[in-house]
């Protein structure tokens, strides 16, 4: 099968400090993959090279065997790669119906001058998009706060408000940065669930960042784990666990769980 | 359905007034120009709004994009547009100044949203200077002096007409696909982007449809006073809009009006202080950015000014599982 997301030998630096180098990742249509490493270890960078925040000054990233690097955030976005963030940021003093139908910016079918107008496809279009947003809120049993504002929601909900955004764009490839931060096991045990469940309705690719093990080890089919921006190991999630290089760059110093 | 119903009679009884208070002279003609005001100045609130609030970034050139509109239109009235052109020549004056105000906005909004953060402010506030200067050492247009010889064009039906249309088509774009992108980059500009806004050209587009309503603004305000010079247009100018949008409330088109009505009525109240309106205008602000600084309706809006195809229409049963 051919890899859905491919990247070789991706570098970056910020100054003369070297954030990653030589960075290899496959993902394969449908899997699920976990990348860990201790903080500082170059885990978001590595989203924020994938997504086109920052532009990856050495090597190739792919998708669907497209090249990524060079290109902006919003037409990443548009091929189907999408996130959530580590520190969740919804948009905090809109409706969380807005939230997700702003996720559909590049779904609309009208011109500016019938939306200046409210004229032509806009009533429909409108109402196509509203409906698709209320669905996926539905199905992440958040439709009962479509009219609140977005920053009213308790914590777990606007991590969950997050990740129904970044489905609505309809990407295939789901990037997350620490989905279990701040959340207790009996949240954690939902999350894996929530997690297995979207990727099955959805047919995701995902990759995600944690430092929750349990979450690691659960439900990640391979693991890599990062180090001052080098892979320093991959397999699966109890090789890993294993790997004495890993034990001591990571598991052994800090205590997770 | 009723809501519409309601919007109808009100426009409509708000246009045979336009039309009967200057015919009949229900009203004496101070009170009839301030209303004429009254209805640029809401034009000027709603359209610096939809940069200021809506889209979060902080402009102070909205007094120059004025001043293109006004000088634009004057010109083709005086000078280039015949009297033969009838009814046409009025209108067609304003969208071009209109026009031209975009236009100067998409050169300014060009460089300015390179970067991010403060530079608007700063862009701005150049352009309105160079635009005052560039006006002020063309002696074809009157130079310094100003232009004279304008035709009181703005009539009290054109103004509520121009009113009525500039914060309706306002009022689609943030109740729009389009607009909802210039809500998420006031919210969180990355996230925005994440999400498939290409930020860039909806900043650019934003700035352009404000500017052009900045510009028919500046158009209505020459036919009405008669005569322009580049002194109107300066800082205080941009002040006074910056006022009237921070009072009614940033990110509300209700606010906007509403600003723009208090603050036309503040003015012309304070008009026996003379000189010392200028101490209380900005004193105003002040405390208002204190006490209040999303102004009174902040971010809200009345619930009729909302698109009922906007609203979520929930299914009839609600599924647990």
């Amino acid at each position: 099968m051919t890899p859905w997301l491919q990247a070789n030998n991706v570098g970056h630096h910020f100054g003369g400090l070297s954030a990653i180098s030589g960075f290899n990742l496959e993902l394969r249509p449908g899997e699920l993959v976990g990348l860990i490493g201790p903080n500082g270890a170059g885990k978001t960078t590595v989203f924020n090279l994938i997504t086109g925040v920052y532009r990856a000054a050495e090597g190739s990233i792919q998708f669907q065997g497209r090249e990524l690097v060079g290109l902006t955030p919003w037409i990443i976005s548009g091929l189907g790669i999408a996130r959530t963030f580590q520190n969740i940021r919804i948009f905090k003093q809109l409706s969380v119906l807005d939230n997700v139908r702003i996720a559909y910016y590049q779904h609309a079918r009208y011109s500016l001058a019938e939306a200046l107008l409210h004229l032509g496809r806009y009533r429909r279009e409108e109402r196509r998009l509203t409906q698709s947003a209320m669905e996926i809120l539905g199905l992440l049993h958040l439709e009962a706060y479509a009219d609140e504002q977005a920053d009213s929601l308790p914590y777990g909900l606007q991590r969950r408000l997050e990740i129904a955004r970044a489905l609505a764009t309809g990407a295939t490839l789901l990037l997350l940065d620490e989905p279990a931060a701040g959340m207790n096991p009996v949240e954690v045990g939902q999350l894996m669930e929530f997690i297995g469940w979207i990727r099955r309705q959805f047919n995701l690719t995902i990759l995600l960042i944690e430092h929750q093990m349990r979450l690691v080890t659960g439900i990640c089919e391979r693991v890599l784990v990062l180090d001052f921006g080098v892979t320093i190991a991959e397999g699966r999630p109890d090789e890993i666990q294993n790997n004495a290089q890993v034990l001591e760059a990571y598991l052994g110093q800090a205590e997770d769980g | 359905m009723n809501r519409h119903w309601i919007i109808g009679l009100l426009l409509l009884a708000g246009a045979g007034l336009s039309w009967a208070i200057p015919r009949y002279e229900l009203l004496n003609p101070y009170l009839q120009a301030t209303l004429m005001y009254l209805g640029i100045n809401i034009i000027l609130a709603t359209s610096l709004n939809l940069i200021n609030g809506y889209l979060g970034e902080f402009s102070v050139g909205h007094a120059g994009f004025m001043a293109v509109g006004a000088y634009v239109s004057a010109i083709l009235t005086v000078m280039l547009i015949p009297v033969g052109a009838a009814i046409w020549r009025f209108p067609l004056a304003i969208l071009a100044g209109g026009g031209a105000a975009a236009l100067t906005g998409l050169v300014v909004a060009i460089p300015a949203f390179r970067t991010r953060g403060d530079y608007l402010a700063i862009v701005t506030l150049a352009f309105a200077m160079i635009v005052k200067s560039a006006l002020e050492n063309i002696n074809a247009i009157g130079g310094p002096r100003g232009l004279l010889g304008i035709e009181g064009l703005s009539t009290m039906p054109w103004i509520f007409a121009w009113t009525v249309l500039s914060v309706w088509v306002i009022r689609n774009f943030v109740y729009s696909n389009p607009g909802r992108g210039v809500l998420a980059i006031r919210e969180d500009e990355v996230a925005a982007e994440l999400m498939g806004v290409n930020t860039r050209w909806v900043k650019i587009r934003a700035f352009m449809i404000a500017s052009f309503f900045a510009g028919v603004a500046g158009g209505l305000f020459t036919h009405l006073l008669q005569f322009i010079s580049p002194r109107i247009f300066d800082i205080t100018k941009t002040t006074d809009i910056l006022v009237m949008v921070y009072l009614g409330g940033v990110g509300s088109i209700g606010g906007s009006i509403m600003g723009a009505s208090l603050f036309t009525v503040l003015q012309e109240c304070l008009r026996p202080l003379g000189v010392w309106r200028m101490v209380i205008m900005p004193l105003l602000l002040i405390l208002l950015m204190l006490f209040r600084p999303r102004g009174i309706m902040g971010l809200r809006d009345f619930p009729w000014f909302r698109p009922s195809v906007e609203c979520p229409q929930r299914p009839p049963e609600i599924h647990h599982s």
